[in-house]
């Protein structure tokens, strides 16, 4: 049976359907856990007008950032995107439109999104301008905002390990926000380091369960480190 | 004579307490945990989803998949945990964690802090700041007391954009040790040799100078 068989062969594949326009959650901070060849084949297929949703905007010519090189990304949902001069340079052309989000926020939104919640209430964000026009209500004597979920027509998740049944498991803080990405896409696809066994995978190690992804494809990975820091 | 970062980081210490989770911001924060008292277990939070932060790595064990929330390579001490980025706040924003402590460019009389946005200067984003102080009931900003051509950090009202609304109640700069209260600072140590006029001075908004004000000693 192949019902539940994910595993896809090529970007082209994993990423078929992907179209102009669309919003695109992708895991990761910095540029830890993220999904590499995926933005690779999303330049090389030149999607355009993009929302993106992702902590931060990869650095110039590596991750996120190398979609900024053509202008395919209209619209970025991020909470820290410092480390991208090109991102700078095209939000002050007003090339680049940026909804910048709490982190904590921005997790709870995909979570809250993928869980079927439209909208929380959160303390974070109260007094600022990231409050401006939105809802606000009293509990319990304190102020909160009401902030809406987030739901993309494509995920794009970087996992360790998975099965054929889309059980995907992630390694250390390669982990962040793949796994609420993961739950909020239309289409989730996850790209792995390694693709395992059926039955190899701890069913209660899992930390994406496969009814959340549709496609899973093998890749080979950079890894590159943003602030390498070593002791003597 | 100011504090110098290390003296800073040493006075944020004296407030730890065993058994303590800590979540430290970028810069003199991170510095709090090289003076973390012998014997006493504390544990570092990283927002990124590491309960449980090390030291850095050796070149063996550096690993691209092991960073902290300033985005550098780390290690995980003996008991951590690591986890998504909503169970990571969902420990921030719940109050689940003891301490934090993290830099600002203002904050005012009334607990109001300004740390992420200079309009058409500073324009990166809040990154974890907003929820950090919003889920906080006990916070340390540390900060200089006054920019280099001598405006105050200490005012009546932030004029920049806000990170959090009557959210900090104990500030340390380079010159001292307040609380807020009531609409004002509370001046509750100097720095060693730093007079309670030069505080004075430095001070924009409301500050209480108690009969006694201690000298810090290191």
């Amino acid at each position: 049976m192949a019902g539940f068989n994910k595993v896809v062969d090529t970007y082209e594949e994993a990423l078929a359907g992907l179209e102009d326009g669309m919003t695109v959650l992708a895991g990761g901070f910095g540029l830890c856990g993220i999904p590499e060849n995926l933005i690779s084949e999303i330049k090389r297929k030149q999607t355009k007008n993009l929302t993106v949703v992702s902590n931060n905007c990869g650095v110039d010519g590596f991750g996120l950032g190398i979609l900024l090189e053509d202008m395919q990304i209209k619209k970025m949902v991020s909470s820290y995107v410092g480390e991208n001069a090109l991102f700078e340079k095209q939000l002050l052309e007003g090339d680049l439109e940026v909804e910048l989000t709490p982190q904590g926020t921005l997790a709870e939104k995909m979570r809250a999104g993928g869980a079927g919640i439209p909208a929380f209430y959160t303390a974070t964000g109260v007094g600022t301008p990231v409050a401006e026009g939105k809802d606000t209500r009293e509990f319990n004597g304190r102020e909160y905002l009401l902030e809406e979920s987030i739901t993309g027509d494509f995920a794009i998740v970087k996992g360790w390990k998975a099965d054929r049944y889309g059980n995907v498991v992630y390694r250390h803080t390669a982990q962040n926000f793949n796994p609420l990405a993961a739950t909020a896409g239309k289409i989730t696809v996850v790209e792995v380091e390694e693709l395992v066994e059926t039955g190899s995978l701890d069913p209660a190690h899992i930390h994406t369960p496969g009814i959340y992804v549709d496609r899973v494809i093998v890749g080979t990975f950079e890894k590159r480190i943003e602030k390498r820091t070593v002791s003597e | 004579m100011t504090l110098s970062r290390d003296q800073m980081a040493i006075r944020v210490a004296r407030e730890l307490q065993d058994g303590y989770y800590v979540n430290l911001g970028i810069g003199i924060p991170t510095l709090v945990a090289n003076f973390v008292p012998e014997g006493m277990e504390v544990m570092l939070q990283s927002e990124n989803g590491l309960l449980g932060m090390g030291a850095f790595p050796t070149e063996e064990e550096l690993d691209a998949d092991m960073i902290n929330a300033g985005k550098q390579t780390v290690t995980a001490v003996s008991g951590s945990s690591i986890f998504s980025s909503a169970e990571s706040f969902a420990m921030i924003r719940g109050g689940h964690v003891d301490l934090t402590v993290l830099g600002a460019f203002e904050v005012d009389v009334s607990g109001n802090i300004a740390s992420w946005m200079i309009p058409k200067k500073l324009i990166k984003g809040m990154g974890g700041a907003m929820d950090l102080v919003a889920g906080a009931d006990n916070i340390i900003v540390t900060m200089t007391h006054a920019s280099k051509n001598g405006d105050s950090k200490l005012l009546d009202a932030c004029t920049l954009p806000l990170t959090g609304k009557g959210c900090i109640k104990k500030v340390l700069t380079d010159l001292a040790w307040l609380e807020i209260e009531d609409g004002a600072f509370i001046l509750k140590e100097r720095a060693p040799g730093v007079s309670v006029e030069e505080i004075q001075a430095k001070t924009q908004g409301r500050l209480i100078v108690p009969d006694h004000v201690p000298e810090m000693t290191f």
